[in-house]
């Protein structure tokens, strides 16, 4: 019987994430721990490697924060909306600090973690052909087959110091279920030296065994669970609540503006102790609007075989 | 009609005005009659295949790179991994299944992508404005679009037209198109095993694109209140015009019907 791994978001942070490390905080669109991502603003990390596929509005939250160095991506946008303001005046002015990218495309992305995961020097992809991607980014390798039939891009192994992932449920020992996008959380996970997961629900061992074909990540490599219910507000966890589509067409307009940018860090960040109050502060009328209805599965039989 | 133009679609007068939008999104949900499986690009592209699955193409298979295949969307998808599309899919997987098996396995028809510059051999860049060291301006960049368009067998383009977007040389080359003409790119799919044939059309607010045979786009549609004058005021190269020009049929009070009331009703794609 494994002992629990459940920790407070500040000693899960604390404890796991240090100044300089790679930090992947993946989930596509879907369960985005913003609410580590705050966290890791509070307590000031610095020089971090951020990687992601989509840095979302988390890491523009991040990197206005001043946690990054440096951005590992292959889309950057604020999805269905715009743009990240607080990236791109760091990219396109240098203000107030340069930032190192280095860019790939999804399944480059998603390639590198599972190289990472498998143990692999590199991961071949039938991308990047005649594109001025690898120009950009010499990482992206051409190589010749070894079995003789034609040219085929690499792409290194990305192998995160820490990956944080959210997910609707775990038990005290870390076994994690998510359905709805699966992204490449499970990909970033094994990836890792370190993993945290955030869940809407601790359940007990039993729920996890009940249906083993939902658990994507073993507690075998999760150092710690945190308990952190609408952790991935504004994100979504399906099932359970929706995108906040009102906060990313908000964001549009603060991150155009610098001031602005670090005005909202003060107010929903750094003068908050943590994700309780932030969601005292965001009110039960809005968390109770992005509730939506019911499509529950059918229930499948794992049959008895003893 | 020019060979290798498609009919596109329903031509009942409209009783209603639209929007260049509006009709832009029309004539790209027309050239999804007949496909099977789409993988959806983010932006207009989404509007366009959640449009053509209500009426042309009813039995379209919607691939999203965020995992999922045969999605149903009941409301218009506000980003490409928004929870609709999983309710009620076909099949949600992992983004390496999704992009291994069903994109470079050659399962994805058409890839239906968006575009912030495109040169007249339907190369596309949506990584940034100016030199990649110090742009003027940063775009998204990739995301799946320059696999996708090496791995779907046809590329379908829709976005807007402007000096600025429809160029004689983009910046970068984020996807590849028919690079410097038909011939060599041929000749590059063929030699690098690349299952896709490139793009075969590009769908604006002005007007339908199709590919020559050398590999050069040619307007074989002009939309309803589009004027030549549009065009060449709205394009970085002197264009090819189709002989037989036609125009675009206008959007029915159905189409109009769906994009108004169920698909957009806030304008985000139409204003």
């Amino acid at each position: 019987m494994s002992t629990s791994k459940v920790a407070t978001m500040h000693d899960a942070v604390a404890d796991l994430v240090r100044n300089g490390d790679t930090v992947a905080i993946e989930g596509f669109t879907h369960l985005i721990s913003f609410a580590a991502g705050h966290e890791i603003i509070r307590q000031r990390k610095r020089d971090l490697t951020l990687a992601r596929l989509t840095p979302d509005l988390i890491y523009d939250q991040m990197i206005a924060g001043g946690v990054a160095r440096k951005l590992i991506f292959s889309w950057l946008g604020n999805p269905g909306v715009g743009g990240l303001g607080s990236i791109r005046r760091r990219i396109e002015t240098g203000e107030p600090a340069p930032l190192e990218v280095e860019e790939y495309s999804h399944f480059g992305m998603v390639g590198r973690y599972t190289a990472g995961a498998a143990n692999l020097p590199f991961f071949p992809i039938r991308s990047y052909f005649e594109s001025d991607l690898p120009v950009a980014n010499p990482r992206i390798r051409e190589i010749e087959s070894p079995y003789g039939d034609g040219k085929i891009f690499a792409v290194p192994p990305l192998k995160p110091d820490v990956t944080i992932v959210h997910a609707q449920r775990a038990d005290a020992a870390g076994n994690t279920q998510v359905w709805g996008l699966l992204g490449c959380q499970k990909e970033a996970a094994f990836a890792a030296e370190r993993v945290i997961v955030v869940v809407e629900e601790l359940v007990d061992e039993a729920v996890i065994r009940a249906d083993p074909n939902r658990t994507i990540i073993p507690g075998l490599i999760v150092d710690a669970v945190v308990v952190e219910p609408f952790g991935a507000h504004p994100s979504y966890v399906q099932g359970a609540y929706d995108r906040d589509n009102r906060f990313y067409l908000d964001w549009d307009a603060i991150t155009r503006d610098e001031a602005a940018t670090q005005q909202w860090l003060r107010d929903w960040v750094y003068d908050l102790d943590g994700r309780a109050a932030y969601i005292d502060r965001l009110g039960a009328a809005r968390i109770a609007s992005l509730k939506p209805g019911s499509a529950p599965s059918g229930v499948v039989d794992y049959g008895d075989y003893r | 009609m020019s060979a290798g133009a498609r009919e596109p679609g329903p031509s009942a007068a409209s009783a209603t005005a639209f929007s260049k939008s509006e009709m832009m999104i029309v004539a790209a949900a027309r050239e999804l009659a007949g496909q099977r499986v789409c993988f959806v690009g983010v932006g207009l592209p989404n509007i366009a295949v959640n449009l053509a699955q209500r009426t042309v193409a009813p039995g379209l298979e919607l691939v999203y790179e965020a995992g999922v295949f045969g999605a149903r969307p009941a409301r218009l998808p506000l980003s490409i991994g928004d929870p609709t599309i999983v309710t009620g899919a076909t099949a949600v997987v992992s983004m390496y299944e999704l992009f291994s098996f069903y994109l470079q396995g050659g399962l994805v028809d058409v890839g239906f992508l968006g575009a912030a510059q495109i040169d007249r051999r339907g190369n596309i860049n949506t990584t940034v404005i100016g030199p990649y060291d110090h742009p003027t301006t940063r775009l998204p960049g990739s995301g799946g679009a320059c696999e996708i368009a090496i791995n779907a067998r046809q590329v379908f383009v829709i976005m807007r037209q402007s000096a600025r977007s429809f160029v004689e040389k983009i910046d970068f080359r984020t996807s590849p198109g028919n690079l410097g003409g038909a011939e060599q790119a041929e000749r590059i799919r063929r030699e690098g095993g690349w299952l896709g044939r490139g793009p075969s059309v590009v769908v604006t607010d002005l007007g339908i694109w199709h590919f020559g045979d050398d590999g050069e786009m040619r307007l074989d549609w002009l939309h309803p209140g589009a004027t030549l004058k549009d065009v060449r005021s709205t394009i970085g190269w002197e264009p090819r015009i189709a002989a037989d020009l036609a125009t675009t049929p206008a959007p029915t009070a159905t189409e109009l019907r769906l994009i108004r009331e169920e698909l957009d009703p806030g304008g985000v794609y139409t204003k």
